[in-house]
């Protein structure tokens, strides 16, 4: 499936809501979506990959750039997955010990680290 | 001897066709269910780090993928760069990946790896035997039908 993109507000954050496949192909816009926001000032930004069904190094590598980007304009970046199979690659690759991952937008936009996954 | 052979001009684009094409032979190979999605996710981490090398080195030459399901499900992503490769390069620790210094690319590659090695029980990154380039080898069990 082909990416998809969506962003809405929920109080002071961005939800950008991604699906689809994120990788080699498709990284690309994934990573100039999120330039946009910062770029535009948005300072929190929650990536919800609920409706994601591949991930791969390639889409890994735009997020963890996207939050290097937002923590040096001090911003907040958080995601969202409860999907088993995308945890495994975040365990995997040690990245679950990088990102705050929630398991809800409402947990991210409550904006407690406490209930974060990791 | 390989039973699908697929190779393709390093695009981007092609590599999601050859994670496809992969993971319907690893089907028909009778690799179990539970397995396929880190075939997928395999063969798209070789497939992709391949890609990159030939457009690092700018080399139009195809990437090929062959499959073979003889005894056991065996992939192999064959690149032509011109670089010594080795799995040597793993996980990196967290403080690196979220360390200022390290390029999105570099970043890229190492999680690439850390994929691979973490996903594929039987890894092999070698030299092929005629020319530059590297075969990675993965293989994975299969059930019997």
């Amino acid at each position: 499936m082909e990416l998809s993109l969506a962003t809405r507000t929920v109080d002071e954050h961005t939800v950008l809501e991604v699906g689809g496949e994120v990788d080699v192909y498709t990284a690309p816009r994934l990573r100039e979506r999120l330039v946009e926001l910062v770029d535009s000032g948005v300072r929190s930004v929650v990536v919800d990959l609920g409706g994601v069904e591949f991930l791969d190094s390639t889409g890994l590598g735009v997020l963890v750039g996207a939050m290097k980007r937002l923590r040096v304009a001090n911003g907040r970046f958080s995601l969202v997955c409860s999907k088993e199979a995308l945890l495994k690659i975040f365990r995997i690759t040690a990245l679950d010990q990088v990102f705050p991952i929630f398991p809800t937008i409402e947990a991210a936009t409550r904006g407690s680290d406490d209930s974060a996954l990791s | 001897m390989a039973t699908v052979r697929l190779s393709f001009s390093p695009a981007p684009v092609h590599v999601r066709t050859a994670r496809l094409v992969g993971v319907a032979v690893a089907r028909r190979a009778g690799v179990a269910e539970e397995l396929l999605d880190e075939v997928r996710l395999a063969i798209g981490e070789a497939c992709t780090r391949a890609v990159a090398l030939h457009n690092q080195y700018g080399l139009a030459d195809l990437v090929t993928v062959e499959m073979s399901d003889s005894d056991a499900y065996t992939v192999r992503v064959i690149d032509h760069a011109p670089i010594e490769a080795s799995v040597g390069l793993t996980k990196l620790p967290p403080d690196e990946l979220a360390d200022e210094s390290l390029t999105e690319d570099a970043l890229t590659t190492g999680v690439g790896f850390a994929l691979l090695a973490g996903f594929v029980d039987d890894l092999q990154v070698r030299p092929v035997d005629d020319g530059p380039g590297t075969e990675v080898r993965m293989v994975w069990p299969v059930q019997r039908r």
